[in-house]
């Protein structure tokens, strides 16, 4: 036989065959066992004897929906995301504009100090921001108190731990996506500000009707990806909070992690799991299919 | 090449591709080779008590591993899923019953029969208590860990009290006397509001189990009740702050600023404070056993044993090395090395314990011990008791919301525990 007889679908996934292989082990088998989990009580009783596991169906969804704990980390991650996001995009647009603009100096510089954030450990910035964050001996409660503001006790309080924990966020991220907007501005035609400046547009109006729309594909990028790492918070309030204080700052990440690592709750946790992926996936549907009303995708 | 011929081959590939990291995963078995698991400062020390017992036995090599104590707890369960145990490791007693329930860890009993270094009666009751689950022994104590009160005695002296204080009522009253002389900024006790260890020991000194057999909580017994009242009056007075340890930036520092005059801390912080407190402090700071209700209270037993794992190969090699760690010689240089309190008796009338003041009360409170409830949920409730004791701190709930709000908790995380009692299953 030759082998012009193999079908061209044969020969197709011949050659699919290895990213298939990869994909189905890596992702489709451990995802699928995963919701298979979610519909058990897997624990450490489990892991002792399969014959203590027993099968609840939704009885893990169901129980989710009846502990304060999981709508209070619903809640906490809702909140880190509906201020995060828009402050962090907020953020690296206006860096990314004052990096664009033509009077700006030395900028590689400020691009590389802006950008250094992202590529720093997590957990070494952790402990300075602790610091910075300090009730009594902190910079940021010294420079505030420059300007007559009281002591905020940042980490401990439990009305504050989750802006301090936003503003260290958008501090760490907001680089990454300022790279990105950028390279989007870099894109836009000279000639549609040199048509806006005859018009007689101010550099306001230039924002607002020749920069924004050019934008706008890049922005919803930049948001949906965003969003997308916002909602899977836990690395921030597990090295500077664990938590607390008064259970602020759980996300739903972290009730994850504490489910399934330290009580080895693995058919909770699971459920968890796809808890968020349907929130999130419902999330950014509904963003994409309200940009394409609005045309900018 | 035809299809036939190739579709097999094709498989073979594809299964030497999946089996090969399999086979790299295999242990690598060394013959007698022991190895041990500890964590932390133990886990550093303990490298040098092993030359001793090389020497007594020349066949087998012992291999420390150190593990970080923050992740000690999950890598011995996930070493469990996937039977990567080591011989013997150092656990800590309070998941002694989660590991014996799912069968991580094998019972000693025969062994401590055997033995004439290892007898039950050398030890403090109330840590040894700590590694018996359904009769059986699991592990052997190797330091025990209390909780009891640092506090200065010059400041209880200035509020006219010349002896630390032996019940709740006499404790309640020179609370109230140094508060009244230190004013608004400054508190009596610092019972950090993120800790459940103040609580819980408060709670067990009532003689009442937190969790009934049947697998119930029983936070709601009068007992319980009187220690969270205990515990809320603290605060509400205004005798203790509402603050987490986090933002007691530095407790010695405060402490020998006279921020508080009593609190409730381990054997570990004896050496810290020894070293960090300003020397015009020493001498006007000592410790004492834990009040009771009516008298001399209980604390509760924690610290760390030694357990041999289920799969060890040469349970008889790992059996010597927990004999020779527990030697009153091995205790003593261990003591001596890490601060760790030794739990047998004998093991603390040598050497610098003697005569040590400050560890003067730790020996009385270790014949005062209750362990913990022996049950594989129980760091669960105790994350729950947190979350609660810092409500009722913060005076969000009552004693009573408080006492129903934990026994709803433990009962929702009991239950499965309640499904195998009834089917016989559980230890």
């Amino acid at each position: 036989m030759t082998a012009r007889a193999l079908g061209t679908s044969t020969a197709g996934w011949l050659f699919v065959a290895p990213a298939v292989s990869v994909i189905g082990v890596f992702f489709a088998v451990p995802v699928f066992l995963a919701l298979a989990l979610s519909f058990t009580d897997f624990d450490i009783y489990a892991l002792a004897s399969l014959k203590n596991l027993r099968f609840v169906g939704l009885g893990n969804y169901l129980l989710l929906l009846r502990t304060p704990l999981f709508w209070r980390a619903l809640g906490n991650t809702l909140y880190f995301v509906i201020v995060g996001v828009p402050l962090s995009v907020g953020a690296s647009l206006g860096a990314a504009l004052l990096l664009n603009a033509k009077a700006a100096r030395w900028k590689p510089v400020f691009r590389t100090a802006m950008f250094a954030p992202v590529v720093t450990s997590l957990v070494a910035v952790a402990v300075i921001w602790r610091y910075l964050l300090h009730a009594k001996y902190g910079l940021i409660n010294y420079a505030l108190s420059g300007i007559g503001v009281r002591p905020i006790d940042w980490l401990g309080d439990p009305h504050w731990a989750m802006p301090a924990i936003i503003l260290f966020a958008v501090w760490k991220n907001f680089g990454y996506n300022m790279v990105i907007l950028l390279a989007g501005l870099q894109t836009i035609p000279e000639d549609l500000y040199e048509a806006a400046r005859i018009d007689g547009a101010s550099t306001f109006q230039q924002l607002r009707h020749v920069t924004m729309p050019s934008l706008g594909p890049v922005i919803l990028l930049v948001t949906i990806l965003t969003m997308a790492g916002y909602f899977q918070l836990f690395a921030e309030p597990y090295v500077m909070t664990q938590g607390g204080p008064l259970q602020s700052t759980v996300s739903v990440l972290y009730f994850m992690y504490e489910q399934g690592f330290k009580f080895w709750n693995l058919g909770v946790a699971s459920a968890v799991a796809f808890m968020l992926f349907l929130l999130m996936f419902a999330i950014t549907m509904a963003q994409l299919l309200l940009s394409r009303r609005q045309g900018v995708a | 090449m035809t299809l036939e011929r190739s579709a097999p081959s094709r498989r073979a590939t594809l299964g030497l591709l999946a089996g090969a990291p399999l086979a790299a995963c295999g242990r690598a078995e060394v013959r007698g080779e022991l190895k041990l698991w500890a964590m932390g400062r133990e886990g550093e020390v303990v490298q040098s008590l092993i030359p001793a017992f090389q020497t007594a036995n020349p066949g087998t090599t012992v291999r420390v591993q150190q593990l970080p104590w923050s992740a000690a707890h999950e890598k011995l369960l996930t070493a469990f899923a996937g039977d990567d145990l080591p011989d013997l490791g150092q656990v800590g007693n309070t998941w002694i019953p989660e590991l014996a329930a799912i069968g991580a860890i094998a019972p000693l009993d025969a062994r401590i029969r055997a033995s004439s270094v290892v007898a039950p009666t050398a030890y403090f009751p109330g840590v040894w208590a700590t590694n018996e689950v359904g009769g059986r022994q699991f592990g052997i104590p190797w330091y025990v860990d209390t909780r009891l009160l640092f506090y200065r005695k010059d400041i209880l002296a200035e509020a006219g009290y010349a002896e630390p204080p032996v019940t709740w009522g006499a404790w309640l009253a020179s609370m109230r006397a140094i508060k009244a002389k230190v004013g608004p900024s400054r508190y009596a006790i610092l019972l950090p509001i993120n800790e459940p260890e103040p609580l819980l020991a408060l709670g067990v000194q009532q003689g009442e189990p937190l969790i009934t057999a049947e697998g119930y909580g029983n936070f709601r017994s009068a007992g319980f009740k009187r220690a969270l009242g205990f515990y809320r009056e603290l605060f509400a007075s205004g005798l203790a702050p509402a603050a987490t340890s986090s933002q007691i930036a530095n407790v010695w520092s405060e402490f020998a600023r006279g921020l508080f005059a009593f609190y409730i801390t381990g054997p570990w912080n004896i050496g810290e404070f020894k070293r960090r407190l300003p020397p015009g402090l020493a001498g006007r700071w000592t410790t004492a056993p834990l009040p009771g209700p009516n008298g001399p209270g209980a604390s509760l037993a924690g610290g760390s044993s030694l357990a041999i794992f289920s799969r060890a190969r040469d349970k008889d090699a790992a059996w010597r090395l927990i004999e020779h760690l527990s030697t009153p010689e091995s205790q003593s240089r261990f003591e001596a090395l890490t601060g760790d309190l030794p739990p047998r008796r004998d093991a603390w009338t040598t050497g610098t314990l003697a005569g040590d003041p400050y560890v003067k009360a730790f020996r009385e409170q270790l014949e005062r011990l209750t362990p913990a409830p022996k049950i594989p949920e129980w760091e669960r409730i105790v994350a729950d008791v947190t979350v609660v004791g810092e409500q009722l701190a913060r005076g969000v709930v009552t004693v009573d919301e408080a006492a129903a709000e934990l026994d709803r908790r433990a009962d929702a995380t009991l239950e499965k525990r309640r499904w195998m009692i009834g089917r016989g299953r559980a230890a």
